[in-house]
């Protein structure tokens, strides 16, 4: 038996922190505590009470309170099943698996924290627990900046929007030349044409990246190969150039994988 | 109070196996369940070299159900018996290998292969409908389902399942067909082949356009199958489609399966499997059944 645990969660807070896009705390039982276990990076997969809508909906830690056990996930309605969780208030309960996936992996120096869209919420607990010199970068599609005043306690935050109502106009990357941020290494979390910016990046640089990826997910623990992305090498797993976003990832060094 | 049967002459503790495809080679849900619980774990199809599959996106849900389009994506049988052969073996189970293949050669080497290895039974995939060559090509015409049984069997040192296919206008043929070249036993069913459109993307929901469903809103399609089979055959069936709940694995059992298969629940709930062995004792239990051979086929 490893740390993965089967739980119920108890809901501690619930809030609408953006248009569709909701904050909610999950408190757990002593005995499947994953807060005690969860790294910045993982993600848990919650199941929905309606039984028509059966597979689970992985969603990232935005946030992590070991001493309370509970966890903070971010995420946007984007279906029937986000809405249904959106619909729950305090004390009721949602049935959770977790904490799932790698996680990103801490280095020391100077980092960039690079999150897009729903792709910020897991940059947050990294934030908190990055030793060192920590620079944040948050693109957004318009003025509203969901998240970011949380993230300024713990680092320098810059922002990229697309219509340009606020910071650098463009993406992310138009952000940090911008800005004329450098580091030792970027963490990133956002949608495919941001991580394929960041990878290029990171390589004309010279910098180590680790990207966190996303795919539709089955079983979410690994078994059903659904959610894979293509690797530079055969993988030792699969032994073909596949890697399992659940189980080898979510999070990988860029320039392992095929973008 | 006896839950042992013996299928197609091996005796497992209990008739609950896992669905091939939902369940790896059990490594990844042994973080779950015990695997020395379950009767058999049957494993992820494996070829006889490496396949790499389809393109993404490979899965979506639908109501009650779900797509896949995984394209049998495996190890190879080389790294299969070096590696999860003997994971497996450190549990009290049975194992039972999903084979697959492109052309009938390749259904033998990986059988015969096989016959070295410490398993417990084949079952032979004819029925995948995610793949170009090979799978279900085998599986639609009862005079090829005949054949490739026949042949495998030749070569086979292990009791033989034919996994058959739903996608097709008999299910007692194909089942009549495995039998006469030589099956020990028939599974089924297979994924329903379908297709979705996210009408938002103006496009196919899977990359490969269509898909394998499974989950709870085929169950009825195949117990109706699962029925008509053990009607028409002799030989033992293993039945799956839909089972979530031990009540729904009783279904099956009553319709003539010796053995069922949990596959699309596991993704809802990784304790499935085990939670329907609990559910399947319960309902003995609750209803003075002695023996599970009382409730196999009883409905006729």
């Amino acid at each position: 038996m490893s740390d993965k645990k089967k739980s119920i969660a108890e809901v501690i807070s619930q809030k609408m922190v953006s248009e569709g896009i909701y904050s909610m705390w999950l408190s757990f039982p002593k005995e499947q505590d994953m807060a005690a276990i969860a790294v910045p990076g993982q993600f848990i997969s919650l199941y929905c009470q309606d039984g028509s809508r059966l597979l689970p909906r992985p969603i990232s830690i935005c946030e992590i309170d070991r001493e309370m056990g509970r966890l903070r996930i971010v995420y946007r309605v984007a279906g029937k099943g986000t809405e249904e969780f959106s619909r729950l208030a305090v004390g009721d309960t949602v049935a959770v698996v977790g904490p799932l996936g790698n996680g990103f992996q801490k280095k020391d120096g100077k980092s960039i924290l690079i999150g897009g869209g729903i792709g910020i919420p897991p940059m947050l607990e990294l934030a908190k627990s990055l030793e060192g010199e920590v620079s944040v970068v948050l693109g957004y599609r318009d003025g509203n900046l969901f998240l970011k005043e949380e993230f300024e306690p713990y680092a320098a935050v810059y922002v990229s929007t697309e219509d340009g109502s606020a910071g650098t106009k463009g993406n992310v990357i138009d952000a940090i030349q911008n800005e004329g941020l450098s580091a030792d290494q970027i963490y990133a979390c956002g949608p495919l044409p941001m991580l394929r910016g960041v990878k290029d990046y990171a390589a004309k640089n010279g910098i180590s990246a680790q990207i966190s990826m996303e795919e539709k997910m089955a079983c979410g623990v690994g078994a059903c190969l659904a959610c894979v992305c293509q690797s530079k090498e055969t993988d030792t797993h699969s032994n073909v150039n596949n890697k399992r976003v659940c189980k080898d990832g979510p999070v990988f060094d860029a320039q392992e994988i095929e973008l | 109070m006896n839950l042992s049967v013996d299928f197609a002459g091996i005796q497992m503790k209990n008739p609950v196996t896992t669905a091939s495809g939902t369940f790896g080679s059990g490594a990844e849900y042994s973080e779950f369940v015990d695997l020395g619980a379950l009767g058999a774990v049957t494993t992820k199809g494996v070829a006889s070299v490496p396949w790499p599959g389809n393109k993404t996106p490979r899965i979506c849900e639908t109501y009650g159900g779900m797509l896949n389009a995984i394209g049998l994506q495996n190890p190879g049988i080389d790294l299969f018996a070096e590696r999860d052969i003997p994971f497996l073996r450190k549990y009290d189970t049975r194992i039972i290998v999903n084979v697959c293949g492109r052309t009938l050669e390749e259904y033998v080497e990986v059988v015969k292969r096989l016959a070295s290895e410490d398993v417990d039974l084949l079952e032979i995939n004819i029925s995948c409908p995610n793949v170009e060559a090979g799978g279900l090509a085998f599986g639609q015409d009862p005079k090829m389902v005949e054949n490739i049984t026949r042949r495998i069997k030749d070569v086979a040192k292990q009791p033989v399942i034919m996994k058959l296919s739903p996608n097709v206008t008999d299910i007692a043929l194909m089942a009549k067909a495995a039998e006469a070249g030589g099956a020990d036993a028939v599974s089924l069913i297979n994924t329903l082949t379908g297709m979705k459109i996210d009408i938002y993307r103006r496009t196919f929901a899977l990359a490969n356009k269509t898909g394998g469903m499974s989950g709870p809103a085929v169950k009825p399609v195949a117990v109706r199958m699962v029925y008509q089979t053990a009607q028409a055959v002799k030989i033992p069936v293993l039945g799956m489609g839909g089972i979530c709940t031990a009540e729904d694995a009783l279904e099956f059992i009553m319709a003539g399966a010796s053995m069922v298969a949990v596959g699309t629940a596991n993704f809802h709930n990784p304790t499935a499997t085990v939670d329907i062995i609990k559910g399947i004792e319960d309902f003995m239990r609750n209803n003075k059944v002695e023996d599970i051979q009382e409730l196999i086929g009883c409905v006729k």
